[in-house]
């Protein structure tokens, strides 16, 4: 088990990052998100940075690579939480996280996930793109 | 040196009464007239200026005024720069005050030292180097009032032309007026970002109807703008393109990658029936046969 605990919320799974990242602790977590996902039957991956004051590039391709892993497994993947200087700085950086879906906080996070899971056609949801 | 000290401070003792009305004359002459007002702020600036002038030859260099013996009289005049420069005076203006000294203070030292040629230039010349570096001091910080003033103007611009309005509970509208610079694109996306986070909004409509012209560089700035509310989970909707910049847009080849309406309203009505409300004409819905 990494040093990055993973919650369980319905069918959602949250994680929280409060640590700074480096490569092997992103491999561990995507690890165990793999895992928990088939293994909880999970069908949306909350991804909590809003204790991060640094997001570099290194951490948006790691946001991206679980979003992609997820999306495979058949979960959504939402960021929550990104401070504004963070968003701005990932903006300047050219990294718009195009592949991952956002919101405020965790409260709009669950509630994202549980429009994107109702909706009959998954893909109508991902249309704003 | 010291030898044109002394004449010059025993002919400011024995004429300061008629020098410093001499030199109020020059004022009146070369201003156009005082009114009341100024006539009293002049004649009492002139005074502390004489006073300063004096007290300085008696103790301090005189081809040097930036030492700690000239602080009263650099004060003086910072403030004298400050004042005119912020009641919209012109340079010419604010130096003719320490200038003007020139001509009395000559028409002073011809008629003292008539006899005496040598000592009448080589004075002559000390004070004229004198009040010439006053005077430029002076022009000097009237520079820098005014470059202060305009700084803080283009701050004041800024902050006044980058409102975040809350349209509805959710809703944040921002009409942008004038070009997107990158300055104002930080400022735009920072105020943007905070009203989002304080307000939870989900929708926020861009609106561009006050942009002139959108050019290759104001699309990079409205992209990552609209990237960046992303990132903070709130869709943009930009609103407000004339056509002139829709064609503009569409020639210039420019990806937005976002939805756009024609006005402001449109995408009101949009951002609305996205979270889940809809604007219902009771008159219409009351009458049996809708108006025509």
């Amino acid at each position: 088990m990494g040093d990055i605990p993973i919650m369980k919320i319905g069918d959602c799974l949250l994680v929280s990052i409060q640590v700074d990242m480096h490569d092997r602790l992103a491999l561990a977590l995507q690890d165990d998100l793999t895992e928990r996902i088939v293994a909880d039957r999970a069908r949306g991956v909350m991804i909590d940075i809003s204790a991060l004051e640094i997001v570099d590039s290194f951490i948006g391709r790691m946001l991206n690579n679980i979003a992609a892993m997820s999306r495979v497994l058949d979960a959504v993947t939402v960021v929550v939480g990104m401070r504004p200087a963070v968003a701005i700085t990932l903006v300047e950086l050219g990294l718009g996280l195009t592949g991952v879906r956002t919101a405020l906080n965790v409260d709009k996070g669950l509630a994202l996930i549980r429009r994107i899971i109702d909706s009959p056609e998954r893909d109508d949801a991902d249309r704003h793109r | 040196m010291s030898e044109q000290r002394n004449i010059i401070l025993t002919l400011l003792n024995r004429h300061y009464p008629d020098l410093l009305d001499a030199w109020l004359a020059c004022q009146r002459r070369d201003a156009g007239g005082l009114e009341g007002r100024r006539e009293a702020e002049t004649t009492a600036l002139a005074r502390r200026f004489l006073d300063e002038f004096r007290r300085g030859l008696q103790i301090a260099q005189v081809d040097d005024i930036t030492g700690p013996e000239w602080t009263t009289m650099r004060e003086l005049l910072e403030d004298l720069s400050r004042d005119r420069a912020i009641q919209g005076f012109s340079p010419t203006e604010t130096a003719v005050f320490v200038f003007s000294l020139k001509e009395p203070l000559f028409a002073l030292l011809r008629r003292e030292l008539a006899g005496n040629a040598d000592e009448l230039a080589s004075v002559t010349w000390v004070l004229s180097s004198l009040v010439d570096r006053l005077g430029l001091y002076t022009i000097e910080f009237y520079a820098k009032t005014r470059e202060e003033v305009i700084t803080r103007q283009q701050q004041e611009l800024l902050e006044l032309s980058t409102p975040v309005v809350e349209l509805w509970d959710g809703i944040l509208a921002l009409p942008l007026i004038g070009t997107l610079d990158s300055a104002r694109t930080q400022i735009v996306m920072e105020s943007l970002l905070e009203r989002i986070v304080t307000s939870g909004a989900e929708t926020a409509i861009i609106d561009i109807t006050g942009v002139p012209t959108v050019d290759t560089l104001v699309a990079q700035h409205l992209i990552k703008t609209i990237s960046a509310a992303r990132l903070m989970g709130a869709d943009c909707i930009l609103s407000g393109i004339r056509p002139q910049i829709a064609q503009t847009i569409v020639h210039l080849g420019l990806e937005l990658n976002v939805i756009s309406k024609a006005t402001m309203a449109d995408a009101l009505g949009l951002a609305l029936r996205r979270s889940g409300r809809v604007i219902v004409d009771r008159a219409a819905a009351a009458s049996p046969t809708p108006a025509a």
